[in-house]
């Protein structure tokens, strides 16, 4: 046994272990970023002023390079002048874990700048929406005629060569058409998260449509099933179970296209406080900001992921391989 | 080697030639005539099936067998209409019949339940197909599957059942719908040998007290010989029928008589027709090309 056990393929680990590993999976950068942030002799590139000295321009809490700190050190002491002193530092884009936890909580807390900002809560909801609407809208057109295209040859020929074509159209380069189109608001965001998700839908679904196993349908036809009770009695749900999955990937694949919708026209939602956020440098809200997306993008699916294993009891065993 | 003195397989005792006299009385249930079955192929056209003809009467077991490659998947697939004939004509009850239907049920070798349906479910699919109503159809399904007996199942979905009891409910469900003759292909070929033994047996019970007619094809001699009335022996390249042996075992069948001489002697006749010692020696490229590979001098010369 040994250490063979853990390198065993395709074979699962005990249940424990495998909990263990996972909330390893997540420790570990964590770790990483620690002794990055905290162990002032790992990479530390800049040197932040406590005390600035002779050197003019330096000013407590300012971060400079390390040359330029030790130069202007060894200058300061060759003259004989007050030396300035310092501490390792980071550069300003890494802000240590505490700093983002602490972000993660203020940024709630904190009330916007200007009356006509809005609280982090706020972006996170429009954001929510703008996702939402996009993605419904694309699943209330996509999924039947993905279904459709992986039924029935005819709705095939007809609609996915052009898709073929179309889902290599990068869905961001229609930002400025969609804003000539729709406004500035939030309908052209929508658009976009639209065409970002629409067409690989429609092709995903027609795939996992064919992969249905065809004896099934033989079998529902010798026991007098037809057209339209085949469809809806056989096909839809043959295919849920898998067509769920896809959704799941999909909603994934849509939150990245949302950053850039966000951008487009007049920027809002999450986008609007990041970009808002670095340009006042206060990088750990920046951080806090992309880690909250990450954190709802995985809850979101985990529920989802809890929900299909209620809503679809046979895929019990299934769901394992 | 020894060899046992078997009788003719054309040899019938009183009570098998009578039966097979009163069988021939019945009406004809399922008519075949002429039919034939070609396929474009990347070799140019193929021959899968050429001028099939034969009946099969009430509740007549019938047996399809032959070579890999004589057609017979696709001859059942034709019964079922799942396939279309190049040319010929079936005949169910004397009518010409339309694209696959509940009246011809068809037991496939996968299975093929429906996995996101319960047992009960899947026995009401076809019933519900035909316009049962929830109720009664429920109740139906129930009868079948208490039939088959598996009513401590009928909550359970088909991936929590053996492959036997899977096949149970297929044969359930087809014949739930009450189909005129019963289409089974290979249904019992994935089985292992103890479990296909039992559904043997089960099916030759379920057929002895329904009123079913079955065509059945298996590649497995001895079940087919313990299981039906007449076999229809298939050859191949092209698939046509070589011979109708009408089975000399007497009914009812039981595990007993796998070695009587009739059986035997049956057997015999069908090893003849699907393994022709000619055949054999065909060439066709396909053997082993084996050479010695243990040392002349090792402990274990030789095995025998």
């Amino acid at each position: 046994m040994g250490m063979s056990r853990w390198f065993a393929v395709r074979k699962q680990l005990r249940p424990r272990e495998r909990l263990v590993l996972g909330v390893a999976s997540f420790l570990l950068p964590l770790l990483v970023w620690s002794l990055v942030s905290y162990v002032p002799w790992i990479w530390h590139p800049q040197v932040e002023v406590t005390d600035s000295g002779a050197v003019s321009y330096f000013k407590p809490g300012m971060l400079v390079d390390r040359e330029v700190f030790d130069k202007e050190l060894l200058a300061a002491r060759e003259a004989g002048a007050a030396e300035p002193e310092g501490v390792p530092a980071n550069p300003i884009y890494l802000p240590a874990p505490h700093q983002v936890a602490q972000a993660f909580y203020t940024a709630f807390t904190t009330e916007p700048k200007r009356r006509s900002e809005q609280w982090l809560h706020e972006s996170l909801w429009e954001s929510i929406q703008v996702i939402f609407w996009g993605f419904f809208l694309s699943s209330l057109f996509g999924v039947p005629l993905g279904i459709l295209a992986g039924t029935y040859d005819l709705m095939s020929r007809l609609s996915e060569p052009f898709i073929e074509f179309f889902r290599y159209l990068p869905a961001p380069a229609f930002g400025a058409l969609a804003v000539a189109i729709l406004g500035i608001h939030h309908a052209p965001k929508i658009a976009i998260i639209f065409i970002g998700t629409f067409f690989q839908q429609v092709l995903v679904i027609a795939n996992t449509t064919r992969k249905l196993d065809p004896a099934l349908l033989e079998a529902a036809q010798t026991l007098g099933a037809r057209r339209l009770s085949l469809l809806f009695r056989v096909v839809i749900p043959g295919i849920i179970t898998d067509l769920y999955k896809d959704m799941r990937i999909l909603l994934g694949w849509a939150w990245t296209y949302l950053i850039v919708a966000e951008l487009i026209g007049t920027s809002s939602g999450i986008t609007w406080f990041i970009t808002q956020q670095a340009r006042y440098k206060n990088f750990d809200n920046v951080f806090a900001a992309i880690m909250m997306i990450g954190i709802i993008g995985l809850t979101t699916d985990l529920l989802l992921a809890w929900l299909g294993r209620r809503m679809f009891p046979w895929q019990q065993a299934a769901a394992r391989a | 080697m020894h060899h046992l003195e078997l009788p003719s397989y054309l040899e019938q005792s009183d009570p098998v030639r009578d039966r097979f006299a009163r069988l021939k009385q019945r009406p004809v249930v399922l008519e075949v005539k002429g039919l034939s079955k070609e396929f474009e192929s990347s070799h140019g056209p193929v021959t899968a099936l050429r001028d099939i003809n034969f009946k099969t009467h009430r509740r007549e077991f019938v047996c399809v067998i032959g070579p890999s490659g004589c057609g017979k998947s696709t001859l059942i697939r034709i019964l079922a209409e799942l396939e279309t004939p190049s040319s010929g004509q079936m005949l169910l009850d004397g009518k010409e019949v339309h694209g696959p239907g509940p009246d011809r049920g068809m037991v496939f070798q996968g299975y093929t339940l429906f996995p996101w349906l319960t047992v009960k479910k899947n026995v009401m699919f076809g019933l519900e197909m035909a316009g049962r109503g929830r109720g009664p159809a429920e109740e139906e399904a129930m009868q079948w599957i208490d039939l088959v007996g598996l009513t401590k199942f009928a909550k359970s979905y088909p991936h929590q059942l053996s492959g036997g009891m899977k096949q149970r409910v297929a044969i359930a469900r087809a014949l739930a719908n009450q189909p005129r003759i019963l289409l089974m292909d290979e249904p019992f070929g994935a089985l292992d040998a103890q479990t296909r033994a039992r559904m043997q047996s089960y099916l030759m019970e379920i057929w002895q007290n329904i009123d079913i007619t079955i065509l059945f094809i298996t590649h497995d001699l001895d079940e087919a010989i313990y299981l039906a009335d007449r076999i229809l022996v298939l050859k191949a390249h092209p698939g046509e029928v070589q011979e109708l042996i009408e089975v000399p075992v007497p009914q009812p069948r039981s595990a007993g008589q796998l070695l009587s001489a009739e059986f035997l002697a049956t057997k015999k006749r069908l090893e003849e027709l699907i393994h022709p010692p000619a055949a054999e020696q065909e060439d066709n490229g396909d053997h082993l090309n084996m050479v010695r590979m243990v040392p002349v001098h090792d402990e274990v010369e030789s095995v025998f």
